[in-house]
């Protein structure tokens, strides 16, 4: 079963749910952590896996064979994502614009173009105890996160409990992270930006098909107006969590609240039955 | 003119939360959100809309089913998985590369525009706002941005305008980097936690490849005090001014759930840190 974990808003506790059930869970059997946060992920800096080597993720770029090319435009007429440019005669490549479609090296009357892999990312394994972890990272200055994004969940197990930490966002990193998964949680805080954007999150999931759950982070001054709007949509409000110094301070460096609290292993146990009863796996 | 864009690498470190203040602090100035996919800035500053355009990402390709023979090629040359078996082609994987189209032998596939969202020029008792919002589970987030960028310098051109002030989205991909564009001075809000620093690092590596100056400001840095050490040391070597340090108030809080800018809600510690750091902010934008 996948699990994603997801927000709208970004810095409402994603990580920290993700990071707090896969914990929780683990003693009970082994499963695996995806961070799809490629932009930043973080969750490493929680579950503090051992990390094995780096994996590039790379993307076909154009590459001209200026000996063939005429400098005809075809390239440039083809490329949608204004990639390609002809100045004076010669072809100009944007690669940080390219998307990797391929379309002017087989557009190409003259077969003057080729491809070469373009380092857009990387990928990285890891260990701790029963959790096989995952994450993908953009490299900086690449701005396409989807296929590293791809790439991460291409090493999803078929078997067993798989969680995934998405992005904040709705736009296609996020669709990217959750597509297909059999169960989203949304985490949010009771705040009007924290509405704001779950209502987005759950417009995404609506959108995709996917089932859906609430968890209140930081919960207290305004929680009516979250628990107004799942009780209207009928979403599940499947657990608060107080704002607490105490928590922010462990958050801050990098503990975990089923650590240093353990009787929060059984309310993340209980989520874990209330959604397999739920998908009915 | 000067542009500011306020970013931060992880999400909700408190960029809206600021920029709402620094709205009401800056005189003379053009405001933009350029968080296009969860935009909240309207939330805190109340405009009203003026003006409401579409926007048109990339043309998505469609099928015509009397004219396709179900040759494969267009499955085969899609590097997206946008065609399904039974050839129709799903518009949230479809890129709008158009490669199908000029490959199909039967001529048989078409583009057709795609709206992908709109934008807005807004009225707010603070100045001039545009901001966007992208169709849910869309794609072309940055040439959003890009046009939220074009529309507000625009503005403030027309206005005379002294600044123009950008919230911007998190991460570091496609968006922020369409954000960045020729911006005089990016401000880096942060928090004092291990993801803080450890996005801080990612997003000044990416102000830093492509030229943009940065400044950072550590948001409620009384919280963890070790850490905000850590982040200024960090901020020391790499020889970035830390411009602001904004403790932790209740009352920041409480403004944002009015809907309010923090330093019109109340006075408070915190009201009056945002205060200094937008008369540091100016300073450094009036020497560019």
């Amino acid at each position: 079963m996948q699990i994603a974990v997801a927000s709208g808003k970004g810095g409402t506790g994603k990580t920290t749910i993700a990071t707090n059930l896969a914990l929780s869970l683990a003693p009970e059997g082994p499963l695996q952590f995806l961070d799809c946060d490629v932009e930043e992920p973080n969750a490493h800096l929680f579950l503090h896996p051992t990390l094995g080597e780096e994996e590039a993720v790379n993307m076909p770029v154009p590459v001209v064979d200026e000996g063939k090319c005429t400098a005809c435009g075809r390239c440039a007429e083809v490329c949608a994502f204004n990639a390609i440019a002809v100045l004076a005669g010669h072809v100009l490549t944007f690669s940080e614009l390219c998307h990797g479609c391929g379309g002017c090296v087989r557009l190409c009357p003259e077969k003057a173009l080729e491809e070469e892999a373009k380092e857009i990312g990387i990928i990285q394994r890891g260990n701790r105890g029963n959790i096989a972890f995952v994450h993908g990272k953009l490299k900086i200055g690449s701005a396409l996160a989807p296929p590293i994004v791809e790439a991460v969940r291409e090493q999803a197990r078929r078997d067993g409990l798989v969680i995934i930490d998405a992005s904040p966002g709705t736009s296609c990193p996020v669709v990217a992270a959750v597509k297909d998964v059999d169960y989203c949680l949304l985490v949010t805080e009771p705040t009007p930006f924290g509405l704001h954007d779950l209502d987005l999150a759950v417009q995404m999931l609506a959108k995709l098909g996917l089932p859906a759950g609430v968890i209140l982070n930081r919960a207290g001054e305004g929680d009516e107006m979250i628990e107004e709007y799942c009780r209207e949509k009928g979403l599940p409000l499947h657990l608060k969590i107080p704002f607490d110094r105490r928590y922010a301070a462990l958050y801050a460096r990098g503990s975990s609240l089923v650590q240093e609290y353990p009787h929060w292993r059984g309310a993340f146990r209980d989520l874990m039955e209330d959604i397999e009863g739920r998908v009915g796996k | 003119m000067k542009e500011l864009l306020v970013i931060s690498g992880k999400g909700g470190t408190g960029k809206t939360t600021i920029m709402g203040s620094l709205a009401v602090l800056a005189p003379n100035k053009v405001l933009a959100d350029c968080d296009v996919d969860a935009a909240d800035l309207h939330l805190l500053l109340q405009p009203c809309v003026e003006e409401t355009h579409e926007f048109y990402g990339l043309d998505k390709a469609v099928i015509n089913p009397k004219l396709c023979n179900q040759c494969g090629i267009c499955r085969e040359v899609c590097r997206f998985g946008a065609v399904s078996e039974d050839y129709r082609i799903d518009p949230m994987d479809c890129e709008g590369c158009r490669v199908c189209h000029y490959l199909c032998p039967q001529e048989a596939i078409s583009l057709v525009e795609h709206r992908s969202g709109h934008y807005y020029i807004s009225r707010s008792s603070y100045g001039p706002l545009v901001h966007a919002a992208l169709g849910i589970a869309e794609e072309n987030s940055g040439l959003l941005v890009s046009l939220v960028r074009q529309k507000s310098r625009e503005l403030a051109r027309k206005l005379g305008a002294q600044y123009v002030l950008t919230d911007g989205p998190p991460g570091v991909g496609c968006p922020v980097i369409a954000s960045l564009a020729d911006i005089d001075l990016a401000l880096i809000v942060t928090e004092p936690t291990v993801a803080g620093l450890h996005d801080l690092k990612r997003v000044l590596a990416l102000t830093e490849h492509f030229q943009v100056p940065a400044a950072v400001c550590v948001n409620k840095y009384d919280l963890a005090p070790d850490k905000t050490r850590e982040l200024a040391a960090y901020c020391r070597e790499e020889e970035v001014e830390v411009v602001g340090q904004i403790p932790f108030h209740q009352g920041v809080n409480r403004a944002v759930t009015q809907g309010k800018p923090v330093v019109e809600y109340s006075s408070n510690p915190a009201a009056a840190a945002i205060e200094e750091l937008w008369h540091r902010v100016k300073d450094m934008l009036d020497k560019k």
